[in-house]
């Protein structure tokens, strides 16, 4: 199997099948948070379930791999295309027709990593973190540390930034990943645009809606 | 109505290989609009050639968009601001009296500048020598019509065949990937019963070439499909990648 990594077509493999665990990922996210919409109670009973228990622990395992696979195949892969390119580069700026987001993957990544850590320090830190190592400030139930959050301005706005970068990071990794595994053709090429933009808006809009339902209903 | 204008081309000037290039601008008065683009470069080089200058170096054969020999890249465009065409089927009545045209050479790791505006693209040779042909052995003539093809089959590895190899796809990637090139290559052959023998060793030997020639990943932005002068569609690198997955899942 040293053909995953060895190869093109296999590292780019790995980044295809990461990243779509990672939307299968996000639509979980986005489908929790959604519940604080509806019932406080019910989220912090979902908060519960990923606390401390062993069966939460393998699964941030596994997304943390995921997340750590996508992020070092994405660096390798740009800086080996970045040699590929050579080191002359064009004085006219390229003016050949392809979408803003898939030119900009890396930069969207990386705009979507910083999030992600600013992200995990206002949150998994204080909660599944803290009851892992036994620290008695953590918090079980989400919705304490949630709803204030969002009662500040700033912080919806930044996540909202964060959640138009990933937006645009889905609209191309969708159809994208599913060109890597080979699973396209002249016919559902237009299909699978259409649909990764509808999963990238359905996950961004769920995630954005929650954020600002919670700033203004309480 | 065609007009005869005046207008300056700004070129890249690059004596080897290993040599530093640079920009040099020269004017050209009364240039017909009905002259092709690379007439206009060969009445730029009859002028640098009365003024005892070396001409610029540059590819070209056919001259009527078959051949794969002619490059370019052309104010920000592989073979140019015109859809569809290389750029010697490029004219004059592109452009406008005063324009200034940027004309360099494709700039890629894979293709190194030889001397000017010629890359070398044997690169590309290499690629289908380590598998873009069906292998003919020993045995009679086989009859034309043994074999059938359905319709859609015959049509998309006739569109792949298009492909004349003329590099542009790398030179518009942004990646310096040959997925469109080898992609085209393999599936002409894949989709048909002569090539499906091969298709598997074919895809695998013809990616490990591409990769060690130093060609980049493909990320899939489609710049190569937008300027590819044959219109070679890039759902061929989802059949490449298909084809290359499910050679080596079955090793």
């Amino acid at each position: 199997m040293s053909w995953l990594v060895k190869s093109s077509i296999g590292r780019k493999f790995i980044m295809s099948i990461s990243g779509l665990f990672l939307i299968l990922f996000l639509l979980f996210h986005m489908s929790m948070n959604l519940v604080l919409v509806f019932s406080l109670d019910a989220y912090d009973m979902i908060c519960r379930f990923l606390g401390a228990n062993w069966y939460a622990i393998v699964g941030t395992l596994v997304l943390a791999a995921g997340f750590i696979v996508h992020i070092i195949y994405a660096t390798l892969l740009t800086l080996q295309n970045r040699k590929a390119r050579g080191n002359d580069r064009y004085a006219t700026a390229n003016k050949s027709t392809a979408t803003w987001s898939s030119k900009n993957m890396y930069v969207l990544g990386i705009a979507v990593l910083a999030f992600l850590v600013l992200h995990m320090m206002q949150f998994w830190y204080k909660m599944q973190f803290k009851e892992i190592v036994g620290d008695h400030t953590a918090i079980v139930e989400g919705s304490l540390l949630v709803v204030p959050f969002f009662q500040n301005p700033v912080n919806v706005i930044i996540y909202l930034i964060a959640f138009v970068a990933l937006w645009f990071h889905l609209t191309h990794g969708f159809w994208s990943a599913l060109q890597t595994v080979g699973l396209n053709n002249t016919v559902w090429m237009k299909r699978l645009k259409v649909i990764g933009n509808i999963v990238a808006t359905i996950i961004c809009a769920g995630f954005a809606f929650t954020a600002v339902y919670l700033y203004f209903a309480y | 109505m065609d007009k005869n204008i005046n207008i300056k081309v700004k070129v890249w000037r690059q004596n080897g290989p290993k040599e530093k290039g640079h920009f040099e601008t020269y004017t050209l008065e009364n240039i017909s609009q009905g002259s092709s683009f690379l007439e206009m470069l060969d009445i730029l080089n009859e002028k640098l050639i009365n003024e005892g200058k070396n001409p610029v170096v540059f590819d070209h054969d056919c001259r009527e968009g078959i051949c794969g020999m002619c490059s370019l890249y052309i104010n920000g465009h592989p073979h140019g601001p015109d859809e569809d065409i290389t750029t010697c089927q490029l004219h004059m009545r592109k452009f406008d009296d005063g324009d200034t045209i940027v004309v360099e050479p494709w700039r890629s790791a894979g293709f190194p500048i030889i001397k000017d505006l010629m890359v070398d693209r044997t690169a590309f040779d290499k690629i289908i020598q380590a598998g873009g042909y069906v292998s003919v052995n020993t045995g009679g003539v086989p009859d034309a019509n043994a074999i059938p093809i359905p319709r859609d089959k015959a049509e998309a590895a006739m569109d792949a065949a298009a492909c004349i190899g003329c590099g542009a796809c790398v030179a518009a990637c942004k990646n310096g990937s040959a997925m469109l090139f080898v992609s085209a290559k393999v599936s002409q052959l894949a989709l048909l019963p002569q090539g499906r023998i091969e298709a598997a060793r074919r895809a695998k030997s013809m990616v490990a070439k591409m990769d060690e020639l130093g060609f980049g990943n493909c990320t899939n932005t489609g710049a190569c499909e937008a300027e590819c002068p044959k219109n070679i569609s890039i759902s061929n690198i989802a059949r490449l990648n298909r084809e290359f997955l499910k050679a080596k899942f079955k090793d």
